[in-house]
């Protein structure tokens, strides 16, 4: 599917001497998982959509260093965070949006320290307050009217930094059936990915933490499980598939529920 | 005269020997790393309000909520009479306090009621914890001392409420039979009815009477030093832990400002290379704590709410939040012995990972935060973990293969995983 509209990057509009509004940080999963790809595609359009002066930073963007920090290795994430830190700086940036809560997370309490200062948002933010705004409104008759949806919290979203009504939020505006999973909000469970996890095989247990969540989505009988971090997507998506539940459950990132109702 | 000069003994006894130990456990937190935890308190001293003195993080679970608080309110207000009883035991009166009148029937007549609530409280914690299956009390780490500890508590603290109330009942009856100095005071909805179980003898009465009131006080000073020892030192502890609560967002992790100065210098040949000697990276050992990481230890009851949601121990992994602290505290005791008995740290070849906390256990987590999220009293077993997690990377290159392939591709291309740096906008164009 190819992009009817250009995505800017920093460094083009520098060269016409201008900066972005909003830095969209796509972040590593964003860029290179394929599943990923398609909700940094679709945060793309609701910023075209709202006609936001956004960029990204492109091939200058590198890992924020979570996962290194939390594996361990804080040589890795400071180096890491600190080029990170220059090349912002660089461009001028004030104001970043990102579709991971681990990125978000990461620049948000952690790059202060090391001298990055930005105001940070989760792209679920982002959208809450397009609605608010009326920017974003559900097209009629769109996909979602009457369907049971309930929503994942990210541990990294949710408990790391409270973050429980944004996502919400788009949610409550689809007129769908709205149901809570029995951990939710703070109570929430992780999908197993986060700390490293991602990257690593399980320790050894009677199964994997997806497993134990996508048990959670099965028993809400809902048919659309809202995700808001691309390493949720992953592992509740790789959950539904080894329970065979695929016909059933479909696994969307808020900014995919977003696009879609809206038509974009 | 005598029963005056014995319980005086014992109560000073009782106090030096509980200042002599609570001395030690202060000295062995104080063995932690600098960490500054005094900053807004007014935010501090809500947040102890709210979650010690409130309890607000126990409502998590009504029922257990609410028969703590039973125990809760019931320890607070209980200590008024104990101080009447300390009073009448140093000076040789008999309810001191009875020149209240009705607000002191007021005051043991809502003793009485509370005294009730907590034996029967208890009674039911011992049937949980024992008889019915609940996840949180059947960890590996609870097999043994632990569960007696627990038990040990409860079985106290029943005996105890039992004593008071016993020893209201025969206070009751002396009263009616008018036998000196059991003069009328008090209000006994509770124990007048035990009343009716009592012998009618004066001289039986006084025993009884007397009996559970030397039970009652050598059990409660008993029971101080036994804190101490036990996971019961939350009842104290509770208060300044909630205190030095981490304020930062939980996802916010510290940075290591020592590796802050070498990566500076990494970065920028001109600046010079940092000269000071770095002691160690992360945490091999308890030293390696801060003092709050041990303050947690030791405020530990053991309660398991961490455990019961921690996502790697439902799904039967290795890694127990609340065996995390438990290890702590116990290595931090043996650390503390070892001092009293050399003057200064011996080396034993001994560690808080590998000797306590295995590498299993630390890598099995998803630093979630759920287990820090229950903590009725704040505790933060994931700071402890990420401690353990940094030594082993930093110190010793120890951690699972495709971890340590993780941090190549983050050097070599700027993502976790085997793609190029030129790749990454790759999806623009697609």
């Amino acid at each position: 599917m190819e992009s009817t509209f250009h995505i800017p990057t920093a460094a083009e509009m520098l060269a016409n001497g201008e900066t972005p509004d909003l830095l969209f940080w796509v972040g590593c999963a964003g860029s290179f998982d394929e599943r990923a790809q398609r909700i940094t595609r679709d945060i793309c359009k609701i910023l075209n959509h709202v006609g936001i002066k956004y960029a990204i930073l492109g091939t200058e963007e590198g890992c924020t260093g979570d996962p290194a920090k939390r594996a361990g290795n804080e040589f890795v994430f400071q180096m890491q965070a600190m080029m990170n830190i220059q090349i912002l700086e660089g461009y001028a940036i004030k104001k970043i949006v990102t579709a991971c809560p681990h990125c978000f997370n990461t620049i948000k309490n952690e790059y202060p320290n090391l001298g990055g200062h930005f105001e940070v948002i989760h792209h679920t933010q982002l959208i809450q307050s397009l609605i608010d705004e009326g920017k974003l409104r559900p097209a009629d008759g769109h996909a979602f009217q009457g369907k049971r949806i309930t929503y994942h919290d990210p541990c990294y979203l949710g408990r790391a930094n409270e973050v429980y009504e944004a996502p919400r939020k788009v949610l409550e505006t689809l007129d769908a059936d709205l149901i809570e999973l029995k951990r939710c909000k703070s109570n929430g469970l992780c999908c197993g990915a986060g700390g490293a996890q991602m990257f690593k095989e399980p320790e050894p247990g009677n199964k994997d933490i997806n497993m134990e969540r996508t048990e959670d989505i099965i028993a809400s009988k809902a048919s659309i499980v809202a995700a808001a971090c691309p390493f949720c997507m992953t592992m509740l998506r790789d959950g539904v598939k080894l329970k065979e539940k695929e016909a059933e459950i479909q696994v969307l990132d808020i900014a995919e529920i977003t696009a879609r109702a809206n038509k974009l | 005269m005598i029963s005056q000069v014995i319980f005086f003994c014992l109560l000073i006894f009782a106090l030096l020997f509980f200042a002599k130990n609570a001395g030690r456990i202060y000295r062995n937190i104080k063995l932690g790393k600098a960490e500054n935890r005094s900053d807004r308190p007014t935010e501090r001293l809500k947040i102890m309000t709210l979650v010690a003195f409130g309890q607000k993080k126990m409502f998590k679970k009504p029922l257990p909520a609410l028969l703590h608080l039973f125990v809760y309110v019931g320890f607070c207000i209980i200590n008024i009479e104990m101080l009447e009883i300390v009073i009448d035991g140093v000076f040789g009166t008999h309810r001191v306090f009875s020149f209240m009148g009705s607000f002191y029937n007021f005051l043991i007549f809502a003793f009485e009621w509370l005294a009730l609530a907590v034996l029967l409280s208890c009674a039911v914690f011992f049937v949980r914890r024992n008889m019915l299956h609940i996840y949180r009390f059947g960890g590996r780490e609870l097999l043994k001392w632990p569960k007696t500890d627990a038990n040990i508590i409860l079985i106290t603290e029943i005996l105890l409420m039992a004593a008071f109330l016993g020893m209201n009942a025969a206070d009751y009856k002396l009263q009616m039979l008018g036998h000196a100095p059991y003069h009328l005071a008090g209000a006994f909805p509770v124990s007048q009815y035990l009343a009716i179980i009592l012998p009618d003898s004066a001289q039986t009465l006084v025993a009884i009477e007397r009996a559970c009131w030397w039970f009652h006080i050598v059990g409660v000073l008993a029971f101080l030093n036994y804190l101490p020892l036990s996971k019961h030192l939350h009842i104290l502890l509770a208060f300044p832990n909630t205190y030095f609560s981490k304020l930062a967002p939980k996802g916010k992790f510290e940075n290591m400002p020592s590796v802050t100065a070498e990566v500076k210098a990494m970065l920028d040949p001109t600046l010079p290379a940092p000269t000071a000697e770095i002691s160690r990276f992360g945490v091999k050992d308890v030293q390696d704590l801060t003092w709050k990481n041990l303050l947690d230890a030791y405020t530990c009851t053991e309660c398991g709410r961490c455990t019961a949601a921690c996502p790697a121990n439902i799904t039967g992994k290795l890694l127990s939040p609340r065996k995390i602290m438990m290890d702590t505290r116990d290595r931090l005791e043996e650390v503390g012995i070892n001092i009293d008995k050399n003057k200064v740290f011996q080396e034993d070849n001994k560690s808080l990972i590998d000797d306590y906390i295995t590498r299993e256990e630390i890598w099995a987590c998803t630093t979630c935060n759920a287990c820090v999220e229950q903590c009725p009293v704040n505790i933060n077993p994931l700071e402890i973990i990420m401690g353990l997690r940094q030594y082993a990377i930093m110190e010793e290159s120890k951690g699972p293969a495709s971890v340590t392939a993780m941090f190549t591709n983050l050097e070599n291309n700027g993502a976790p995983w085997k793609y190029a740096q030129a790749d990454r906008a790759n999806w623009t164009n697609t």
